[in-house]
């Protein structure tokens, strides 16, 4: 009887404990966040990306008249830095810890080209597409419509924004039908992430600490992971290099 | 003991190779597709249902739909874009069709309607000789190959406000939302399907895809009456290039639209009658935005 009651009462400390370390860690976890930073490089020469000819839409061409517009599939900087490139944790993060991120970004029609090209976004995160050129666009994101669901609306001069969340982690690629060399992509994830700038530098921030894979998303070149561990309030570096395709 | 194993493993093999003619492009397989055999339709007071369109699939849509529904039937080799869009992949839960926004389902009624009108200029029958139970219950049985039923619901309608009388006013006005919207870009300034963007359009599987061309006597896919019309630039027409402009054109601007788009189409009309006293020009493209 003596034995049986002690180990009742054992067991219900350990889970009394074990609960409460498990609430009161992640509290402690929110205030201890560190960050991934990092650079992602092109290994080798930049490929020749091809020019664009929008001669069919005379307010492009004109735009492009002094500055030509060539394909975006690889925007190299000065120093080798690869541009557009998504990172994200893709392993290890806990459920709690993917609150969705509460910023509204900007994805603008310009000039007849997407800025920014890529779009990095968190699952139900909500964006705005605008459109600062005097010709029309339509917006057109192409999901597979088995995870999410696409919509198509026309963007004339002057037009209102439109707003929109992805529901799923997808790598959705936009179009105009109008002007067809305009090509951008919407790389939705889940739980915190970054984009390269033309330096090719990110910092990932609001990363709780533990241990996770970070996965690299280039459009053309694939994806890359690496593992870090990040400690409580630290950055942990992960650098990549790309070879072109 | 070895040679058994020999036999299975020749057995096996055989039947492997059998099986890859029938493989398809069809990403949901029939187990998934018959657990939502319980598929209803409501178009009006009829109720439709899925079992009861079985055979009448069998027999009238399979050969250009696809036993998966996914618009590989016998008959879509045959058909070549842009002049013979392929049949409909049902199982993508993409409808052109509707009287719902932009990334939302139609309504029963929408897909009740689109099986009675068929598409002018392809393959799709007018089906309206068939019983409207039969094309109730058809309904029910292009809702069940996709799994998008079963968690969301058809959009809500759009609203139409009621039509207004025709008048030069109303077509003229109609000439300047054509302008603003720039829906000759596609559609060409005379409707004739030769904007400067129409040679490069691609619908959303990739394959090349004609803008509606109003002067060669065709009727609009999703119906040719006012109404229609203005449903179809009012909602878009998804899997396609056609946006929607719900955003940017005003309920009383769209039946202008309307209007001016009836004095393109060959077909005999009012608004013919009206244009040609009007003696409208052509919008001008090289004209800056606002100014035509």
């Amino acid at each position: 009887m003596k034995k049986r009651y002690n180990l009742v009462a054992v067991l219900s400390t350990v889970v009394l404990v074990c609960c409460g370390a498990l609430i009161l860690g992640q509290k402690v976890n929110a205030a201890g966040e560190g960050k991934i930073t990092g650079t992602v490089k092109l290994d080798g020469a930049a490929p020749h990306m091809k020019g664009i000819d929008m001669s069919k839409d005379p307010y492009c061409s004109k735009a492009h008249a002094t500055d030509p517009a060539h394909l975006e599939t690889y925007v190299v900087g000065a120093s080798g830095g690869l541009e557009n490139v998504v990172l994200y944790i893709s392993d290890g993060l806990p459920a709690s810890a993917a609150t969705e991120a509460s910023t509204v970004p900007v994805f603008d029609q310009k000039n007849c080209m997407y800025t920014p090209h890529v779009l990095a976004l968190d699952t139900n995160q909500k964006f705005k597409v605008v459109t600062s050129d005097q010709t029309a666009h339509n917006i057109h994101p192409l999901p597979n419509p088995m995870i999410n669901v696409g919509w198509n609306q026309s963007q004339p001069p002057g037009a209102p924004p439109v707003e929109k969340s992805w529901k799923n982690v997808e790598v959705i690629p936009v179009q105009c039908n109008i002007h067809p060399w305009m090509h951008g992509w919407f790389v939705v994830v889940k739980g915190p992430y970054a984009t390269t700038d033309d330096k090719g530098s990110y910092t990932i921030e609001n990363v709780p600490p533990g241990s996770y894979t970070v996965t690299a998303w280039q459009e053309a070149a694939g994806t890359q992971t690496q593992k870090v561990t990040v400690a409580a309030g630290a950055s942990a570096t992960a650098d990549f290099s790309f070879k072109a395709k | 003991m070895r040679t058994r194993l020999r036999n299975w493993s020749l057995l096996l093999g055989a039947a492997a190779v059998l099986a890859l003619p029938t493989a398809s492009r069809a990403q949901l397989s029939t187990y998934d597709i018959e657990t939502r055999i319980g598929a209803e339709s409501h178009v009006g007071n009829i109720t439709g249902h899925t079992k009861d369109a079985a055979l009448p699939y069998r027999r009238y849509c399979v050969g250009c739909h696809g036993p998966l529904g996914d618009g590989n039937g016998e008959n879509t080799p045959w058909m070549e874009p842009p002049m013979y869009q392929k049949p409909r992949d049902f199982q993508l839960g993409v409808f052109k069709c509707r009287s719902t926004p932009t990334g939302t389902l139609p309504t029963d009624q929408d897909l009740f309607d689109a099986i009675t009108r068929g598409f002018d200029r392809s393959n799709m029958p007018q089906w309206n000789t068939l019983s409207k139970q039969e094309r109730a219950d058809l309904v029910a049985w292009v809702k069940h190959f996709s799994p998008r039923w079963a968690t969301e619901k058809p959009g809500t309608p759009i609203t139409i406000p009621p039509e207004p009388e025709v008048t030069p006013e109303r077509i003229k006005a109609g000439r300047d939302v054509f302008a603003k919207v720039q829906c000759w870009k596609c559609h060409g300034v005379q409707g004739m399907a030769n904007g400067p963007s129409a040679s490069t359009l691609t619908d959303d599987l990739g394959r090349p895809i004609a803008p509606f061309n109003f002067t060669d006597g065709s009727r609009p896919k999703c119906g040719d009456t006012d109404r229609d019309i203005y449903r179809i630039f009012m909602t878009g027409l998804d899997g396609t290039p056609m946006p929607s402009f719900a955003d940017n054109i005003k309920p009383d601007e769209a039946w202008d639209l309307v209007f001016y788009l009836r004095t393109f189409m060959s077909q005999h009309s009012k608004e013919k009658e009206m244009a040609k006293q009007l003696a409208l020009k052509p919008v001008d493209p090289n004209a800056p935005v606002g100014q035509q």
